[in-house]
């Protein structure tokens, strides 16, 4: 009999699979009650080291161009796509659900991925434009990613979450700071598979696994952190969550299952620009 | 000698065209009504200290008052106005202000203190303007981009700033009732006075009562107003401070807000810029209504090449600028809007010298009356310096150098604020990366302070929430609307 060689679960920051800082861990276990693994426990110095990774990936990843954006989130539905079967099983244990969920949920997520992807390049054509000025200027509005973005996803359909949080976030150029479902963290980590072999630079996503509780509020009051997607978080933390971002006048945005332009565009900000028209 | 050249006699704007009560009820429900507080407070003329009118201490009880009213508008009659007719309102209400235009100028320059040229220019002519563009909108907001059927919040709370009165009441009623919404509209303590001239333009208009209620009154009567239970959403345009405290006590409520705030806008001035049209730029960026402009250019980034040359050419032409009775038809610069905010310009201003920049005032003599402040420079500024980093909101420009256009880029950016920054060259290929690398939300290129109800005027970081004007400020007003 072969004994299996077992994942450790990291965090992804930078690039890197770091264990936590704060050499911590915690037990997780399937719906049966089964040990699964031993997922790091997130400590505010990891947090903080999320963001400071977020923030030095935020100039190349809005700069690349739109084009280069979709072909990396098409290239992640490519590589999630042949790991098919690893996020099946993932969300089969931990969400106790059948086969064929799992698999559909999984397929579900990798055509969310393509939706995105194609989205890049067509943001500010649909949400930008030119404005008739009554007087001689040239004057047109753009959206533009906001910067850092902590993203709290959803966690009742785990992989699915993560991709209705994640990609409209990332597709506009933000770079993220994900905070994985505590109970069900394994599609998140193994998402940091998919990002680490997609192109997608260093730093565009990092992923934390541990306790929300614990996480969200330095999330929410981080000075570099200038959007939340609070989908994933309890209704009742709304207040708290909102009035910790106050202090730099943080977007937070909570949506539901859709997929849309909104979301991507909750989480950019428009830009006018004059220039006079002469000789 | 040469400033002889410059002497002009005086040519005062008549007042004669406004006629003010003594004193003033709120507008609720299409009618004056006492205060229930029974309190009343002056507004006064800055460039004098005259008392022109008292107006009414709004109290939370007059709030509730005008949100039921506003409530029950919107409820029986404006969304269930057809949006052509709604559309015939706001027409209608452009024209109105366009006919009494004198009198809504003189009467703004008689409260807030800015140049008559100004009120009568920019003003009261946007204003008008704001109404005009939002009415075509109002039966054609399905081809906005917000979905096929875009709804109203309902009752929106809006709270103005003294510095643009009437403009930036235009600016929130305006895109407000395009869309369907009802209002109660706080104006500033200090500026009321256009704001009740406008309740007559909607009794005029005969915009259905409760559509429009006005509350005057401080600071305390905003916060009962962004306090009451039964607003959908908030509209604030003011400073970065009062904005937090809304954000803070709206959340977790469920109703968004709009928020317009501070700014310390950069005004980057490269080695290849043509030098007297940035000089004049500059001064416009800066000394446009006293510097009470939250999107002012109220830092200068000059190339070190340049220096010498741009400061003496600054200081020549700010010596040029006329400073004085606000009425005066050749005024630039008028009164500082009030004692408080004087009070503010000048701890600012000693902060700087203390803190070891220069200061430089242009000659010129102040009213014995009034609030009065100099057209005023800094040199040898750095970014440590509060005059770099905190909103003065007066007529003073804090001068920084640069010597890389990365290095411009790196310091323009480096405040928490992102309103407006300018951009002054002749390379086209230039302007586009600055405008691409400036994070604010309005930049000028070439050109400074330009407004337009078609251009999407708001903030990045802390300058605020959201757009007002154009099409993407009409997202303001629309429920789920991004």
């Amino acid at each position: 009999m072969r004994i299996d060689v077992m994942k450790t679960y990291k965090l992804f920051i930078g690039g890197a699979f770091p264990r936590s800082e704060s050499g911590r861990s915690y037990e997780l276990k399937d719906k049966k009650g089964e040990f699964i693994a031993n997922p790091a426990l997130a400590s505010r110095k990891d947090l903080r080291d999320a963001v400071v990774a977020a923030k030095a990936a935020f100039s190349g990843w809005s700069h690349a161009t739109a084009y280069n954006r979709g072909q990396i989130l098409y290239r992640m539905a490519e590589m999630l796509e042949g790991r098919s079967a690893q996020f099946i099983s993932e969300i089969k244990a931990l969400e106790g659900v059948t086969e064929a969920a799992a698999r559909k949920q999984v397929q579900d997520s990798i055509d969310l991925w393509v939706w995105y992807a194609g989205w890049t390049d067509k943001i500010s054509t649909t949400a930008g434009g030119t404005n008739p000025i009554a007087g001689p200027y040239y004057n047109f509005t753009m959206p533009e990613p906001l910067g850092v973005i902590g993203v709290i996803a959803d966690e009742k359909e785990s992989l699915l979450g993560l991709t209705r949080g994640l990609a409209p976030v990332i597709a506009s150029g933000n770079t993220a700071v994900l905070i994985a479902s505590e109970v069900r963290p394994l599609p998140a980590i193994s998402l940091a598979e998919v990002i680490a072999t997609s192109d997608l630079p260093a730093g565009v996503v990092n992923i934390l696994t541990g306790s929300k509780s614990e996480l969200i509020p330095w999330l929410a009051s981080h000075m570099e952190v200038d959007g939340i997607d609070i989908s994933g978080a309890e209704k009742k933390s709304d207040v708290e969550i909102k009035k910790a971002g106050v202090e730099n006048l943080k977007r937070i945005h909570r949506f539901g299952k859709e997929e849309s332009l909104k979301r991507i565009l909750s989480f950019m900000e428009y830009k006018t620009v004059w220039h006079p028209i002469g000789i | 000698m040469s400033a002889d050249i410059f002497e002009y006699s005086p040519a005062p704007e008549s007042r004669a065209v406004v006629k003010l009560q003594n004193d003033y009820g709120h507008f609720i429900n299409g009618k004056w009504v006492a205060p229930l507080s029974k309190k009343k407070f002056a507004s006064i003329n800055p460039a004098t200290e005259e008392i022109l009118a008292k107006v009414s201490q709004g109290s939370a009880a007059d709030i509730d008052k005008a949100v039921k009213a506003a409530r029950i508008a919107y409820n029986k009659v404006w969304s269930k106005t057809k949006p052509r007719e709604r559309s015939k309102y706001l027409f209608r209400i452009a024209r109105l202000i366009q006919e009494r235009s004198r009198e809504f100028a003189v009467l703004e320059t008689l409260d807030n203190g800015k140049p008559i040229r100004e009120t009568r220019d920019v003003d009261i002519p946007l204003a008008a303007a704001h109404f005009f563009y939002h009415a075509g909108w109002a039966d054609k907001l399905e081809y906005a981009g917000y979905g096929e059927n875009p709804k109203a919040y309902g009752v929106v709370a809006q709270i103005i700033p003294w510095n643009f009165p009437l403009l930036m009441l235009a600016w929130k009623v305006a895109p407000a009732l395009a869309t369907g919404n009802t209002v109660v509209l706080k104006p500033a303590e200090t500026t009321p006075l256009t704001a009740l001239l406008f309740a007559e333009i909607c009794q005029q208009a005969e915009l259905p009562a409760g559509v429009v209620n006005i509350v005057t009154g401080d600071g305390q009567t905003g916060a009962d107003l962004v306090n009451h239970k039964d607003i959908d959403k908030v509209a604030f345009t003011g400073s970065t401070e009062v904005g937090k405290l809304i954000a803070n006590s709206i959340a977790g409520r469920g109703i968004p807000a709009t928020l317009e705030l501070g700014g310390k806008g950069a005004n980057i001035v490269f080695d290849d810029a043509p030098i007297d049209e940035a000089v004049e730029g500059i001064i416009n960026g800066i000394f446009f209504n006293q510097g009470h402009v939250c999107c002012a250019g109220s830092r200068l980034l000059l190339q070190e090449s340049i220096v010498d040359d741009f400061i003496n050419k600054l200081q020549s032409r700010m010596s040029k600028i006329r400073v004085g009775d606000p009425l005066d038809k050749n005024t630039d610069l008028g009164a500082i809007n009030s004692a408080a905010q004087l009070s503010k310009i000048r701890e600012l201003s000693d902060s700087g010298t203390k803190e070891g920049a220069n200061i430089w005032s242009a000659p010129c003599s102040l009213p014995s009356k009034g609030f009065w402040f100099p057209p005023t420079i800094f040199t040898g500024v750095t970014q440590a310096h509060r005059i770099a980093r905190e909103e003065i909101f007066g007529p003073v420009l804090s001068v920084l150098t640069f010597r890389t256009p990365q290095e411009a880029l790196e310091k323009a950016n480096n405040t928490p604020f992102g309103l407006s920054a300018g951009i002054w060259t002749d390379k086209g290929s230039k302007i586009l990366w600055a405008a691409q690398e400036l994070k604010a939300g309005v930049i000028w290129a070439n050109t400074f302070n330009k407004f337009d109800p078609a251009s999407p005027f708001g903030g990045y970081k802390e300058s605020g929430w959201g757009r007002e004007g154009g099409r993407h400020g009409l997202a303001a007003y629309i429920k789920g609307a991004k």
